[in-house]
Protein backbone atom coordinates (compact mmCIF):
# COMPACT_ATOMS: atom_id res chain seq x y z
CA UNK A 1 0.00 0.00 0.00
CA UNK A 2 1.34 3.53 -0.39
CA UNK A 3 2.04 5.37 2.15
CA UNK A 4 -0.43 8.22 2.52
CA UNK A 5 2.83 10.30 4.34
CA UNK A 6 0.86 10.79 7.44
CA UNK A 7 4.14 9.70 8.65
CA UNK A 8 6.30 12.78 8.13
CA UNK A 9 4.60 14.46 11.07
CA UNK A 10 6.11 11.74 12.97
CA UNK A 11 10.07 12.70 12.57
CA UNK A 12 11.49 15.03 14.68
CA UNK A 13 9.41 18.11 16.34
CA UNK A 14 7.39 18.27 12.95
CA UNK A 15 3.58 17.19 15.11
CA UNK A 16 4.70 19.34 17.56
CA UNK A 17 5.67 22.35 15.29
CA UNK A 18 2.25 22.35 13.48
CA UNK A 19 0.36 22.13 16.63
CA UNK A 20 2.57 26.02 17.63
CA UNK A 21 1.73 26.98 14.14
CA UNK A 22 -2.11 26.21 14.83
CA UNK A 23 -1.84 28.05 18.35
CA UNK A 24 -0.53 30.83 16.46
CA UNK A 25 -3.91 31.06 14.19
CA UNK A 26 -6.10 30.41 17.30
CA UNK A 27 -4.24 33.18 19.19
CA UNK A 28 -4.50 35.80 16.23
CA UNK A 29 -7.90 34.75 16.14
CA UNK A 30 -9.24 34.57 19.75
CA UNK A 31 -7.88 37.96 20.22
CA UNK A 32 -9.14 39.60 17.09
CA UNK A 33 -12.97 38.04 17.27
CA UNK A 34 -12.78 39.74 21.23
CA UNK A 35 -12.18 42.75 19.99
CA UNK A 36 -14.06 43.16 16.89
CA UNK A 37 -17.64 41.82 19.08
CA UNK A 38 -16.67 44.32 21.45
CA UNK A 39 -16.26 47.29 18.62
CA UNK A 40 -18.88 45.97 16.60
CA UNK A 41 -21.43 45.96 19.18
CA UNK A 42 -20.34 49.97 19.12
CA UNK A 43 -20.26 49.95 14.71
CA UNK A 44 -23.54 48.40 15.16
CA UNK A 45 -25.40 50.31 17.30
CA UNK A 46 -24.26 53.45 15.36
CA UNK A 47 -25.26 51.99 12.09
CA UNK A 48 -28.68 52.10 13.05
CA UNK A 49 -27.95 56.43 14.04
CA UNK A 50 -30.67 58.19 12.62
CA UNK A 51 -27.97 60.45 10.69
CA UNK A 52 -27.59 60.26 7.58
CA UNK A 53 -23.81 61.23 7.88
CA UNK A 54 -23.16 58.62 10.25
CA UNK A 55 -24.96 56.14 8.59
CA UNK A 56 -23.14 56.80 5.39
CA UNK A 57 -19.98 56.77 6.79
CA UNK A 58 -20.51 53.06 7.96
CA UNK A 59 -22.05 52.19 4.93
CA UNK A 60 -18.62 53.48 3.06
CA UNK A 61 -16.43 51.27 5.50
CA UNK A 62 -18.07 48.13 5.67
CA UNK A 63 -18.18 48.98 1.44
CA UNK A 64 -14.59 48.62 1.76
CA UNK A 65 -14.03 45.91 4.33
CA UNK A 66 -16.27 43.55 2.00
CA UNK A 67 -14.58 44.44 -0.91
CA UNK A 68 -11.27 44.97 -0.56
CA UNK A 69 -9.06 41.40 -0.07
CA UNK A 70 -8.12 40.72 3.56
CA UNK A 71 -4.37 39.95 1.44
CA UNK A 72 -4.44 43.58 0.26
CA UNK A 73 -5.58 44.52 3.70
CA UNK A 74 -2.40 42.77 5.23
CA UNK A 75 -0.17 44.47 2.92
CA UNK A 76 -1.12 47.94 3.65
CA UNK A 77 -0.98 47.80 7.09
CA UNK A 78 2.42 45.60 7.35
CA UNK A 79 4.41 47.46 4.50
CA UNK A 80 2.23 50.22 3.67
CA UNK A 81 2.67 51.84 7.58
CA UNK A 82 6.79 51.81 6.95
CA UNK A 83 6.45 53.07 3.70
CA UNK A 84 4.14 56.27 4.58
CA UNK A 85 4.51 56.79 8.23
CA UNK A 86 7.97 55.02 8.69
CA UNK A 87 5.99 53.21 11.09
CA UNK A 88 7.54 49.36 12.57
CA UNK A 89 4.35 47.28 13.36
CA UNK A 90 4.78 43.80 14.32
CA UNK A 91 3.60 41.08 11.53
CA UNK A 92 1.11 39.63 15.08
CA UNK A 93 0.00 43.10 15.66
CA UNK A 94 -0.38 43.94 11.48
CA UNK A 95 -2.72 40.15 11.18
CA UNK A 96 -5.05 41.81 14.71
CA UNK A 97 -5.36 45.42 13.52
CA UNK A 98 -6.54 44.09 10.52
CA UNK A 99 -8.76 41.22 11.14
CA UNK A 100 -10.14 43.39 13.72
CA UNK A 101 -11.00 46.45 11.17
CA UNK A 102 -12.25 43.17 8.96
CA UNK A 103 -14.62 41.87 12.10
CA UNK A 104 -15.81 45.06 13.63
CA UNK A 105 -17.51 45.71 10.69
CA UNK A 106 -18.83 42.34 9.71
CA UNK A 107 -20.12 42.17 13.06
CA UNK A 108 -21.11 45.79 13.10
CA UNK A 109 -23.21 44.43 9.96
CA UNK A 110 -24.76 41.56 12.45
CA UNK A 111 -25.54 44.15 15.10
CA UNK A 112 -27.25 46.25 12.72
CA UNK A 113 -29.14 43.58 11.62
CA UNK A 114 -30.40 41.76 14.63
CA UNK A 115 -31.27 45.53 16.30
CA UNK A 116 -33.36 46.04 13.23
CA UNK A 117 -35.35 42.83 13.14
CA UNK A 118 -36.62 43.71 16.91
CA UNK A 119 -39.98 44.24 15.88
CA UNK A 120 -41.58 48.21 16.03
CA UNK A 121 -44.07 47.05 18.70
CA UNK A 122 -41.35 46.26 21.19
CA UNK A 123 -39.87 49.65 21.36
CA UNK A 124 -44.00 50.95 21.70
CA UNK A 125 -45.20 49.05 24.44
CA UNK A 126 -41.79 49.23 26.54
CA UNK A 127 -42.84 53.26 26.16
CA UNK A 128 -46.06 52.73 26.81
CA UNK A 129 -45.04 51.16 29.91
CA UNK A 130 -43.48 54.52 31.01
CA UNK A 131 -39.92 53.40 30.45
CA UNK A 132 -37.16 56.07 29.57
CA UNK A 133 -34.67 55.26 26.06
CA UNK A 134 -32.04 54.41 28.22
CA UNK A 135 -34.22 51.54 29.81
CA UNK A 136 -35.59 50.80 26.56
CA UNK A 137 -32.53 50.14 24.79
CA UNK A 138 -30.68 48.19 27.56
CA UNK A 139 -33.81 46.50 29.36
CA UNK A 140 -35.88 45.36 26.08
CA UNK A 141 -33.88 45.93 22.62
CA UNK A 142 -30.35 44.84 23.67
CA UNK A 143 -31.19 41.73 25.27
CA UNK A 144 -33.30 40.38 22.55
CA UNK A 145 -30.09 41.58 19.85
CA UNK A 146 -27.96 39.71 21.55
CA UNK A 147 -30.05 36.51 21.34
CA UNK A 148 -30.08 36.81 17.58
CA UNK A 149 -26.95 37.61 17.39
CA UNK A 150 -24.78 35.15 19.03
CA UNK A 151 -25.37 32.09 16.71
CA UNK A 152 -24.09 34.58 13.70
CA UNK A 153 -21.74 35.53 15.40
CA UNK A 154 -20.17 32.81 15.50
CA UNK A 155 -20.56 32.22 12.23
CA UNK A 156 -18.24 34.84 11.99
CA UNK A 157 -15.67 33.47 14.14
CA UNK A 158 -15.12 30.23 12.31
CA UNK A 159 -14.46 32.06 8.92
CA UNK A 160 -12.11 34.47 11.00
CA UNK A 161 -9.85 31.09 12.12
CA UNK A 162 -10.05 29.82 8.31
CA UNK A 163 -8.64 33.00 7.37
CA UNK A 164 -5.64 33.68 9.27
CA UNK A 165 -4.08 31.25 6.92
CA UNK A 166 -3.31 34.40 5.03
CA UNK A 167 -1.06 36.08 7.45
CA UNK A 168 1.91 33.48 5.96
CA UNK A 169 2.09 36.49 3.43
CA UNK A 170 3.00 38.88 5.68
CA UNK A 171 5.74 36.00 7.62
CA UNK A 172 4.07 34.74 10.48
CA UNK A 173 4.57 31.04 10.02
CA UNK A 174 1.09 29.27 11.15
CA UNK A 175 -0.20 25.77 10.62
CA UNK A 176 -0.89 25.94 7.15
CA UNK A 177 2.84 27.36 6.83
CA UNK A 178 4.15 24.75 8.79
CA UNK A 179 2.13 22.21 6.88
CA UNK A 180 3.93 23.24 3.54
CA UNK A 181 7.21 23.40 5.17
CA UNK A 182 6.73 19.88 6.01
CA UNK A 183 5.45 18.60 3.15
CA UNK A 184 8.19 20.28 1.17
CA UNK A 185 11.12 19.05 2.88
CA UNK A 186 10.29 16.06 2.68
CA UNK A 187 9.11 16.27 -1.03
CA UNK A 188 11.79 13.73 -2.06
CA UNK A 189 11.33 11.05 0.43
CA UNK A 190 7.80 10.74 0.52
CA UNK A 191 5.87 12.33 -2.50
CA UNK A 192 2.57 11.74 -1.18
CA UNK A 193 3.14 13.91 2.26
CA UNK A 194 0.98 16.60 1.19
CA UNK A 195 -2.03 14.55 0.85
CA UNK A 196 -1.65 12.89 5.02
CA UNK A 197 -0.56 16.73 6.17
CA UNK A 198 -3.39 18.24 4.71
CA UNK A 199 -5.58 15.84 5.61
CA UNK A 200 -4.05 16.44 9.26
CA UNK A 201 -4.44 20.35 8.57
CA UNK A 202 -7.80 19.69 7.70
CA UNK A 203 -8.54 17.39 10.83
CA UNK A 204 -6.60 20.72 13.17
CA UNK A 205 -9.12 23.09 11.92
CA UNK A 206 -11.93 20.73 12.20
CA UNK A 207 -11.23 20.55 15.93
CA UNK A 208 -11.12 23.94 16.12
CA UNK A 209 -14.39 25.20 14.20
CA UNK A 210 -16.22 22.38 15.30
CA UNK A 211 -16.90 23.26 18.90
CA UNK A 212 -18.05 26.68 18.35
CA UNK A 213 -20.06 25.62 15.32
CA UNK A 214 -21.69 23.23 17.66
CA UNK A 215 -22.22 25.79 20.24
CA UNK A 216 -24.20 28.02 17.64
CA UNK A 217 -26.46 25.29 16.99
CA UNK A 218 -27.04 24.89 20.93
CA UNK A 219 -27.47 28.71 21.51
CA UNK A 220 -29.93 28.66 18.79
CA UNK A 221 -31.89 25.94 19.71
CA UNK A 222 -32.40 27.59 23.01
CA UNK A 223 -32.70 30.97 22.24
CA UNK A 224 -34.42 31.33 19.00
CA UNK B 1 -29.14 66.00 25.80
CA UNK B 2 -26.06 64.90 27.52
CA UNK B 3 -25.96 61.76 26.15
CA UNK B 4 -26.64 62.96 22.61
CA UNK B 5 -23.45 65.15 22.76
CA UNK B 6 -21.45 62.47 24.34
CA UNK B 7 -22.87 60.12 21.03
CA UNK B 8 -22.13 62.59 18.44
CA UNK B 9 -18.27 63.00 19.94
CA UNK B 10 -18.08 59.47 19.62
CA UNK B 11 -19.07 59.06 15.82
CA UNK B 12 -17.10 61.68 15.04
CA UNK B 13 -13.79 60.34 16.57
CA UNK B 14 -14.62 56.91 14.98
CA UNK B 15 -15.77 58.64 11.72
CA UNK B 16 -12.11 60.59 11.90
CA UNK B 17 -10.30 57.50 12.78
CA UNK B 18 -12.00 55.43 9.77
CA UNK B 19 -11.64 58.41 7.47
CA UNK B 20 -7.77 58.55 8.27
CA UNK B 21 -7.57 54.58 7.86
CA UNK B 22 -9.45 55.02 4.39
CA UNK B 23 -7.47 57.49 3.53
CA UNK B 24 -4.04 56.01 3.75
CA UNK B 25 -5.18 53.00 2.78
CA UNK B 26 -5.92 54.07 -0.63
CA UNK B 27 -2.58 55.85 -0.53
CA UNK B 28 -0.50 53.07 -0.24
CA UNK B 29 -3.06 50.67 -2.39
CA UNK B 30 -1.79 52.83 -4.86
CA UNK B 31 1.84 53.10 -4.57
CA UNK B 32 1.16 49.09 -4.47
CA UNK B 33 -0.35 49.52 -7.80
CA UNK B 34 2.33 51.54 -8.98
CA UNK B 35 4.66 49.27 -8.28
CA UNK B 36 4.17 46.92 -10.36
CA UNK B 37 3.14 48.85 -13.77
CA UNK B 38 5.73 51.93 -13.39
CA UNK B 39 9.12 52.24 -13.04
CA UNK B 40 9.57 55.72 -12.61
CA UNK B 41 7.09 55.78 -9.43
CA UNK B 42 9.61 52.92 -8.56
CA UNK B 43 12.34 55.05 -8.42
CA UNK B 44 10.80 57.80 -6.62
CA UNK B 45 9.95 55.10 -3.63
CA UNK B 46 13.15 54.53 -3.22
CA UNK B 47 14.34 57.93 -2.92
CA UNK B 48 12.16 58.65 -0.57
CA UNK B 49 12.99 55.37 1.45
CA UNK B 50 16.73 56.72 0.96
CA UNK B 51 16.17 60.15 2.67
CA UNK B 52 14.35 58.28 5.44
CA UNK B 53 16.81 55.10 5.39
CA UNK B 54 14.57 52.59 6.21
CA UNK B 55 17.60 49.68 6.24
CA UNK B 56 20.38 49.34 8.67
CA UNK B 57 24.01 49.77 7.64
CA UNK B 58 26.60 47.50 8.52
CA UNK B 59 27.40 48.70 11.87
CA UNK B 60 23.94 49.18 12.54
CA UNK B 61 23.46 45.51 12.19
CA UNK B 62 26.98 44.80 14.18
CA UNK B 63 25.42 46.29 17.10
CA UNK B 64 22.53 44.90 17.42
CA UNK B 65 23.83 41.69 17.08
CA UNK B 66 21.27 40.04 15.44
CA UNK B 67 20.91 40.10 11.11
CA UNK B 68 17.65 39.70 9.57
CA UNK B 69 17.70 37.41 6.57
CA UNK B 70 14.79 36.87 4.56
CA UNK B 71 14.80 33.49 3.16
CA UNK B 72 12.17 30.87 1.65
CA UNK B 73 10.53 27.78 4.32
CA UNK B 74 9.20 25.93 1.83
CA UNK B 75 11.52 25.64 -1.37
CA UNK B 76 13.45 22.55 -0.48
CA UNK B 77 16.05 21.86 -1.00
CA UNK B 78 17.02 25.78 -1.58
CA UNK B 79 15.30 27.30 1.29
CA UNK B 80 13.16 25.16 4.07
CA UNK B 81 12.67 23.78 7.80
CA UNK B 82 13.81 20.52 8.57
CA UNK B 83 12.14 17.99 10.69
CA UNK B 84 13.60 19.39 13.41
CA UNK B 85 12.68 23.12 13.04
CA UNK B 86 15.52 24.34 11.56
CA UNK B 87 16.35 26.27 8.76
CA UNK B 88 18.20 24.54 5.75
CA UNK B 89 19.18 23.93 2.50
CA UNK B 90 21.58 26.03 -0.17
CA UNK B 91 20.91 29.67 0.67
CA UNK B 92 20.15 29.02 4.20
CA UNK B 93 23.98 27.43 4.11
CA UNK B 94 25.21 30.90 2.80
CA UNK B 95 22.84 32.85 5.30
CA UNK B 96 24.34 30.98 8.24
CA UNK B 97 28.38 31.86 7.09
CA UNK B 98 27.28 35.73 6.64
CA UNK B 99 26.18 35.44 10.52
CA UNK B 100 28.89 33.78 11.71
CA UNK B 101 31.48 35.95 9.58
CA UNK B 102 29.30 39.08 11.06
CA UNK B 103 29.71 37.96 14.30
CA UNK B 104 26.08 38.59 14.83
CA UNK B 105 23.03 35.74 15.59
CA UNK B 106 20.19 35.09 12.80
CA UNK B 107 16.67 36.24 12.60
CA UNK B 108 15.41 34.19 9.50
CA UNK B 109 12.26 35.50 8.45
CA UNK B 110 9.70 33.30 6.10
CA UNK B 111 9.25 34.88 2.86
CA UNK B 112 7.21 34.42 0.15
CA UNK B 113 8.34 34.81 -4.06
CA UNK B 114 5.56 37.80 -4.07
CA UNK B 115 6.68 40.20 -0.81
CA UNK B 116 10.44 39.28 -1.04
CA UNK B 117 10.75 43.49 -2.54
CA UNK B 118 8.23 44.55 -0.17
CA UNK B 119 10.53 43.17 2.57
CA UNK B 120 13.25 44.91 1.85
CA UNK B 121 12.01 47.89 0.84
CA UNK B 122 10.73 48.48 4.25
CA UNK B 123 13.93 47.59 6.15
CA UNK B 124 11.67 44.72 7.82
CA UNK B 125 14.76 42.45 6.45
CA UNK B 126 18.55 43.25 5.98
CA UNK B 127 19.32 40.70 3.30
CA UNK B 128 16.90 38.66 1.19
CA UNK B 129 18.36 34.99 0.18
CA UNK B 130 15.14 33.19 -1.48
CA UNK B 131 16.31 31.87 -4.30
CA UNK B 132 16.03 35.58 -5.92
CA UNK B 133 16.80 35.64 -9.46
CA UNK B 134 18.60 38.76 -10.88
CA UNK B 135 16.15 40.84 -13.28
CA UNK B 136 16.56 44.16 -15.04
CA UNK B 137 12.84 45.31 -13.17
CA UNK B 138 14.15 44.42 -9.80
CA UNK B 139 17.15 45.91 -9.72
CA UNK B 140 15.58 49.03 -9.91
CA UNK B 141 13.60 48.27 -6.96
CA UNK B 142 16.70 46.30 -4.99
CA UNK B 143 20.18 45.87 -4.71
CA UNK B 144 21.18 42.97 -5.85
CA UNK B 145 25.07 41.59 -4.54
CA UNK B 146 27.58 39.02 -6.42
CA UNK B 147 25.51 35.72 -7.47
CA UNK B 148 25.71 32.46 -6.23
CA UNK B 149 23.91 30.42 -8.56
CA UNK B 150 23.13 29.92 -12.17
CA UNK B 151 19.72 29.25 -13.52
CA UNK B 152 19.16 29.26 -17.11
CA UNK B 153 16.58 26.59 -19.32
CA UNK B 154 17.14 22.95 -19.57
CA UNK B 155 15.82 20.13 -21.92
CA UNK B 156 14.93 16.98 -20.31
CA UNK B 157 14.56 14.14 -22.95
CA UNK B 158 14.59 10.18 -23.38
CA UNK B 159 17.85 8.73 -23.12
CA UNK B 160 17.25 6.41 -26.35
CA UNK B 161 16.82 9.94 -28.43
CA UNK B 162 18.71 12.89 -26.80
CA UNK B 163 17.81 15.93 -27.93
CA UNK B 164 21.23 17.53 -27.26
CA UNK B 165 20.29 20.77 -28.94
CA UNK B 166 17.61 22.63 -30.31
CA UNK B 167 18.43 23.04 -34.34
CA UNK B 168 18.01 19.67 -34.03
CA UNK B 169 14.40 19.04 -33.30
CA UNK B 170 12.48 18.09 -36.47
CA UNK B 171 9.77 19.62 -38.19
CA UNK B 172 7.24 17.50 -37.04
CA UNK B 173 8.10 17.00 -33.23
CA UNK B 174 7.12 19.12 -30.37
CA UNK B 175 8.62 20.23 -27.29
CA UNK B 176 6.62 20.43 -23.90
CA UNK B 177 6.48 23.34 -21.99
CA UNK B 178 4.44 24.99 -19.26
CA UNK B 179 2.44 27.89 -20.43
CA UNK B 180 3.67 31.14 -18.63
CA UNK B 181 7.31 29.94 -17.80
CA UNK B 182 10.02 31.54 -18.98
CA UNK B 183 10.83 28.60 -20.97
CA UNK B 184 7.54 29.32 -23.09
CA UNK B 185 8.45 32.84 -23.51
CA UNK B 186 12.10 31.55 -24.80
CA UNK B 187 11.49 29.05 -27.37
CA UNK B 188 8.85 31.47 -29.06
CA UNK B 189 10.96 33.98 -29.30
CA UNK B 190 13.92 32.36 -30.44
CA UNK B 191 12.99 29.18 -31.75
CA UNK B 192 9.46 29.68 -33.95
CA UNK B 193 9.32 27.34 -35.78
CA UNK B 194 9.69 24.74 -32.96
CA UNK B 195 6.04 23.35 -32.28
CA UNK B 196 4.90 24.02 -28.54
CA UNK B 197 2.96 21.54 -26.49
CA UNK B 198 1.64 23.88 -24.08
CA UNK B 199 0.33 22.58 -20.31
CA UNK B 200 -1.02 24.87 -17.46
CA UNK B 201 0.34 22.79 -14.74
CA UNK B 202 3.53 20.86 -13.73
CA UNK B 203 1.87 17.42 -13.45
CA UNK B 204 0.33 17.64 -16.58
CA UNK B 205 3.48 18.51 -18.68
CA UNK B 206 5.32 15.35 -16.83
CA UNK B 207 2.32 13.42 -17.51
CA UNK B 208 2.36 14.16 -21.37
CA UNK B 209 5.81 13.90 -21.26
CA UNK B 210 6.19 10.61 -19.84
CA UNK B 211 3.88 9.27 -22.06
CA UNK B 212 6.08 10.00 -24.79
CA UNK B 213 3.75 13.19 -26.32
CA UNK B 214 6.54 15.25 -27.45
CA UNK B 215 10.35 14.67 -27.94
CA UNK B 216 11.46 16.93 -25.27
CA UNK B 217 10.71 18.92 -22.42
CA UNK B 218 11.76 22.38 -21.79
CA UNK B 219 11.96 24.45 -18.06
CA UNK B 220 14.08 25.59 -15.79
CA UNK B 221 16.86 23.13 -15.19
CA UNK B 222 16.87 22.89 -12.16
CA UNK B 223 13.15 21.47 -12.60
CA UNK B 224 14.44 19.12 -15.24
CA UNK B 225 17.99 18.03 -13.83
CA UNK B 226 15.61 16.85 -10.61
CA UNK B 227 13.53 15.06 -13.01
CA UNK B 228 15.98 13.15 -14.84
CA UNK B 229 17.55 12.42 -11.96
CA UNK B 230 14.21 10.95 -10.04
CA UNK B 231 12.99 8.98 -13.47
CA UNK B 232 14.91 6.44 -14.98
CA UNK B 233 15.62 6.46 -18.48
CA UNK B 234 15.62 10.29 -19.02
CA UNK B 235 18.60 12.44 -19.79
CA UNK B 236 19.23 15.87 -19.76
CA UNK B 237 20.63 16.90 -23.67
CA UNK B 238 20.87 20.43 -22.82
CA UNK B 239 21.70 21.70 -19.41
CA UNK B 240 22.11 25.07 -19.92
CA UNK B 241 19.68 27.37 -22.49
CA UNK B 242 18.95 31.40 -23.44
CA UNK B 243 20.10 34.22 -21.08
CA UNK B 244 21.98 32.61 -18.30
CA UNK B 245 20.40 34.41 -15.23
CA UNK B 246 21.92 34.26 -11.57
CA UNK B 247 20.71 34.21 -7.95
CA UNK B 248 22.12 36.65 -5.65
CA UNK B 249 21.22 38.10 -2.31
CA UNK B 250 19.61 41.38 -2.37
CA UNK B 251 19.79 44.20 0.22
CA UNK B 252 17.32 47.62 0.31
CA UNK B 253 18.40 49.81 -2.45
CA UNK B 254 21.20 52.16 -1.16
CA UNK B 255 22.29 50.00 1.54
CA UNK B 256 25.94 50.14 0.36
CA UNK B 257 27.45 49.21 3.56
CA UNK B 258 26.34 45.60 3.40
CA UNK B 259 26.34 45.48 0.05
CA UNK B 260 30.23 46.25 -0.35
CA UNK B 261 30.25 43.70 3.21
CA UNK B 262 28.33 40.89 0.98
CA UNK B 263 30.66 41.25 -2.00
CA UNK B 264 33.47 41.09 -0.41
CA UNK B 265 32.37 38.07 1.62
CA UNK B 266 31.22 36.06 -1.49
CA UNK B 267 34.84 37.13 -3.08
CA UNK B 268 36.60 35.84 0.34
CA UNK B 269 34.70 32.74 0.69
CA UNK B 270 34.74 32.06 -3.30
CA UNK B 271 38.52 31.24 -2.48
CA UNK B 272 38.19 28.26 -0.42
CA UNK B 273 35.25 27.35 -2.71
CA UNK B 274 32.43 27.68 -0.13
CA UNK B 275 29.69 27.47 -2.39
CA UNK B 276 31.08 23.83 -4.00
CA UNK B 277 30.95 22.68 -0.69
CA UNK B 278 27.43 24.37 -0.08
CA UNK B 279 26.20 22.31 -3.01
CA UNK B 280 27.76 19.46 -1.90
CA UNK B 281 26.06 19.53 1.43
CA UNK B 282 22.88 20.79 0.51
CA UNK B 283 22.21 20.14 -3.26
CA UNK B 284 24.41 17.17 -4.19
CA UNK B 285 20.95 14.75 -3.47
CA UNK B 286 18.96 16.80 -5.52
CA UNK B 287 20.55 17.53 -8.44
CA UNK B 288 24.04 15.32 -8.48
CA UNK B 289 27.55 15.85 -8.97
CA UNK B 290 27.35 16.24 -12.72
CA UNK B 291 25.73 19.79 -12.10
CA UNK B 292 27.63 21.52 -9.79
CA UNK B 293 29.86 23.55 -12.14
CA UNK B 294 26.74 24.47 -13.92
CA UNK B 295 24.61 25.62 -10.74
CA UNK B 296 27.38 27.24 -8.97
CA UNK B 297 28.72 30.70 -9.02
CA UNK B 298 32.24 30.81 -6.88
CA UNK B 299 33.64 34.23 -5.82
CA UNK B 300 30.59 36.06 -7.44
CA UNK B 301 32.34 35.18 -11.24
CA UNK B 302 29.71 33.92 -13.68
CA UNK B 303 32.08 32.10 -16.47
Amino acid sequence: MQSLGIDVLFKGTNMIRLLKGLWVSVEISLISVAISIVLGLIAGVLMTSKSKLIRFIFRVYLEIVRIMPQMVLLFIVYFGTTRVFGMNISAELSAIIVFVFWGTAEMGDLVRGSIQSIPKIQYDSAYALGMDKFKVHFLIIFPQTIRRLLPLSINLVTRMVKTTSLVMMIGIVEVLKVAQQIIEANRKASPNAAFGVFAVVFFLYFIVCWPISRLAVKLEKRWA
Amino acid sequence: MKKNYLTKIGTLLTATALFGATLAGCGSAKTETADLNSTAANIEEGDAAETDTVYRTLDEIKESGTINIGVFSDKSPFGYVDENGEYAGYDVYFAEKIGEDLGVKINYVSTEAANRIEYLQTGKVDIILANFTVTEERAQEVDFALPYMNVALGVVSPSDSVVESLDAVGADDQIIVISGTTAETYLEKNYPDIKLQKYDAYAEAKTAFENGNGVAWANDNTEVIAFSLENEGYTVGIPSLGDADTIAPAVTKGNDTLLTWLNEEIETIGEDNFFHKDYEETLLDTYGADYENTLVVEGGKVQ
